[in-house]
């Protein structure tokens, strides 16, 4: 005997044919109930779904303390919402003056802007680099000061949200244009050249990012001239951008390498140089492929920069986590205050994520439609 | 040609000359900012009186480790405890490797069942890991074990001398001797001999197309040496019993929370990236493929093991590497919860002996060595499995 399922596997019925009339509603639960194990599984889930979706209701909304002080969280056995109200301007801006807030968050919606605009494939051309070029000066004369009546904040009291966008996206501005420097090394036909490409982006990758943290804060001062003193903030900084930089260079490298041979090919038959042919032909079919996966790797380096806690900076994570060390609410809200800053991180990282699948159904879509298929 | 050769403008044009020019510049600016910083370097140190060199490796670290592999106390050497170092970031690698293997593999099959729900639930378990910085995981997890379980003086005992407290879970332990280490060694030469055992067999069976019965053979291999060893070496079963004392529990084994969460933490974040991995690879073995299998006979978990499987692991081996080595190198996390790995030996060595540049030196060579090793080892591997070009 032979069973519907293995009928239907070995094309024993006829797909083409309508399914018989009457039986819609038991074709659409065959995936849920199809097998007996098929059932125990959709059982299973169900009580699994039910009980995340009660836990975090429950824990959210009817459990929840919704206003009072520290003394009624500790009571209370649901989220502390008076913890994030009380707490959330620090979490959000760190030590930055409590009155030139409006610095920072004018800073963070120009930025989150130009990086919305920057997106939409509507407004892709040669300006946006004139954006991106104005855009961080912008921002880093707000949050500065010292010029139009501003008062100068010193970046010792930077913190918060602003300065993990920072880091990440300057991170990713230099590391760049490293990068596709380092790329084009690596692929360089100069046996010299290449490898210094190679030592230097295989020992970068080689290594976890903590340590060229710690190089940056510990090593670096000692390789300056006298007199000079980088900034604390400058050093995580150059040590994300190197870190960046080795990491895009490899992504580069892979679209260099997807470019067919017969583009370098056509560029030397047109008597275009080396630079020519890279600046017109070669990189820019490269940079398009590996556009998605730039996304993802910046995805990747915003959530890297919660390192920087670990030399001392105060990023958002740690903002947060001096929140909950706070002497009033020590030891009260620290599964709310990881949590609030898990969505924040998670909203972001998903945004981005989407975008980046977008992009790489729309640049796939510009591909096929190449004569050849 | 010979003329215009010589003349020193047309010899910029030559592409050749221009090749050994760039490169002799490119090496003369990287050997130029090296000798310069390290001018700068020595310089400074001699001026803030900072001793250089290796020696103080060979002094007392005078420092205690509070979870070690092998045996240490503070009167050993910064060697030593740089050694401890490494072999607490190795052990936690493997064991945060496997886990997040097996869980990899489990969510990865999951999201491609066709029970909706289970699909779901399997994205819904991906998207969560991968959008959340590890290192916030990290402190969550620390947080959610010291918070959920009870202080050392009311230890949870769930079996009679197993203790299980904010201060980690300990359990008996049997007194190690070299005795057993040589068991153990003889115990990973049964399961290798059992393998290469096997292999041959199957090598035998496929040349001579005769299906014999081989695993009494394959037994005798797995059991031989351990056996063997238990015979020759007699270790002796001493039992290490946990003893609770008014603040802390002496003696078993313990597994601290450090280890803990930095394991489920690693573990957890990279399963996610596994599990798309395996998913990517799966997918990429092509409908034809499985109805090819069926067509000869093979029922579902031979398709899965002798056709989709080995077409699968050549996508599925290159990013698995580059997801073993990114594990390897995010157990550097540790010192942010306070697991005492290299990272975090090599810091409390260089604030105690103020030599960063050694230290940090050391650290990244470790790294850089290991790295290496791994992705040479998942060369390797892929290369048996990649496809052989006719």
């Amino acid at each position: 005997m032979v069973s519907a399922t293995e009928m239907e596997t070995l094309n024993l019925v006829r797909a083409d044919l309508p399914p018989p009339r009457g039986r819609e509603w038991t074709a659409r639960l065959k995936p849920f109930l199809g097998t007996p194990i098929n059932a125990v599984i959709t059982l299973a889930c169900l009580w699994l779904i039910y009980r995340l979706v009660t836990g975090a209701w429950g824990w959210l909304v009817t459990r929840a303390v919704l206003e009072g002080g520290p003394q009624a969280c500790k009571v209370g056995a649901g989220a502390c919402w008076p913890f994030l109200a009380a707490k959330l301007r620090f979490m959000i801006f760190g030590f930055y003056p409590y009155d030139e807030h409006w610095r920072p968050a004018f800073a963070v919606v120009l930025f989150l802007g130009a990086m919305i605009v920057s997106m939409i494939p509507r407004f892709w051309s040669r300006r946006l680099l004139w954006l991106w070029l104005a855009v961080p000066v912008i921002c880093g004369v707000l949050m500065y000061g010292g010029v139009f009546g501003l008062p100068v904040v010193s970046t010792t009291n930077w913190g918060g949200l602003p300065l993990s966008f920072m880091l990440s996206s300057v991170g990713l501005a230099f590391g760049f244009p490293l990068g596709v420097v380092l790329a084009l090394a690596r692929s360089s036909k100069l046996p010299a050249i290449q490898v210094i490409a190679i030592i230097f982006i295989e020992v970068v990758r080689g290594v976890p990012l903590v340590s060229i943290l710690f190089m940056a804060s510990v090593m670096l001062p000692l390789f300056m001239p006298d007199g000079l003193t980088v900034d604390k903030l400058l050093r995580a900084q150059v040590a994300i951008i190197i870190f960046a930089g080795a990491y895009i260079a490899e992504t580069v490298r892979g679209g260099l390498q997807a470019v067919s041979k017969g583009q370098h090919e056509a560029a030397a038959a047109l008597g275009l140089g080396y630079w020519l042919s890279m600046r017109k032909i070669i990189l820019p079919q490269a940079l398009k492929i590996v556009i998605p996966p730039l996304v993802n790797i910046f995805i990747g380096f915003f959530q890297d920069t919660t390192l920087v806690t670990i030399i001392g900076l105060l990023d958002f994570l740690d903002t947060v986590r001096a929140s909950l060390r706070d002497p009033n609410w020590q030891g009260i809200a620290v599964i709310e205050g990881y949590v609030f800053a898990a969505l924040v991180y998670a909203l972001f990282s998903y945004g981005m994520g989407s975008y980046s699948r977008f992009l790489e159904r729309r640049l796939k879509t510009d591909h096929d439609r190449s004569p050849a298929h | 040609m010979a003329s215009s050769a010589s003349s020193p403008v047309r010899l910029l044009y030559d592409v050749r000359v221009r090749a050994v020019l760039y490169q002799v510049v490119a090496v003369a600016l990287v050997v130029g900012v090296g000798l310069y910083l390290f001018g700068n370097v020595s310089r400074k140190l001699a001026e803030q009186n900072i001793a250089t060199g290796f020696a103080y490796l060979s002094r007392p670290a005078g420092f205690v480790i509070s979870q070690s592999f092998i045996s240490y106390d503070s009167g050993d050497t910064y060697a030593r405890a740089l050694l401890v170092g490494i072999f607490n970031t190795i052990w936690v690698s493997i064991f945060a490797v496997t886990l997040s293997t097996l869980i990899g593999l489990v969510v990865g099959i999951a999201r491609l069942s066709r029970n909706p729900l289970l699909s779901f639930l399997a994205l819904i378990y991906v998207e969560a890991l991968r959008n959340v910085p590890l290192l916030l995981y990290l402190f969550l997890w620390y947080a959610l074990i010291v918070a959920v379980f009870p202080p050392v003086r009311e230890a949870w005992q769930p079996l009679p001398e197993v203790f299980l407290s904010n201060g980690g879970l300990i359990v008996p332990s049997l007194r190690w001797s070299s005795a057993h280490t040589g068991v153990l060694a003889a115990v990973i030469l049964g399961i290798a001999l059992a393998f290469v055992v096997a292999s041959r067999l199957r090598n035998r069976r496929v040349a001579s197309g005769q299906n014999q019965t081989g695993w009494p053979l394959i037994l005798a291999a797995l059991l031989g040496p351990p056996l063997l060893a238990i015979l020759l070496l007699q270790p002796d079963f001493v039992i290490n019993w946990p003893e609770k004392g008014r603040f802390r529990i002496t003696g078993g084994v313990q597994v601290t929370p450090e280890f803990t969460a930095l394991l489920v933490g690693l573990g957890l974040s990279a399963s996610a990236g596994i599990a798309e991995i395996v998913r990517a690879g799966i997918l990429s073995v092509g409908r034809g493929q499985w109805e090819a299998a069926r067509a000869v006979g093979l029922h579902d978990r031979q398709t899965m093991r002798l056709v989709v499987l080995p077409q699968a692991l050549r996508v599925i081996v290159p990013p698995l590497t580059s997801s073993y080595l990114s594990t390897f190198k995010n157990s550097s996390l540790a010192i942010a919860i306070g697991y005492p790995d290299l990272v975090m030996v090599s810091n409390t060595t260089m604030n105690q002996t103020g030599q960063a540049i050694e230290g940090i030196a050391i650290f990244m060579l470790v790294y850089l060595s290991m790295s290496i090793t791994i992705s040479l080892f998942m060369n390797w591997y892929n290369a048996r499995v990649a496809l052989v070009e006719r």
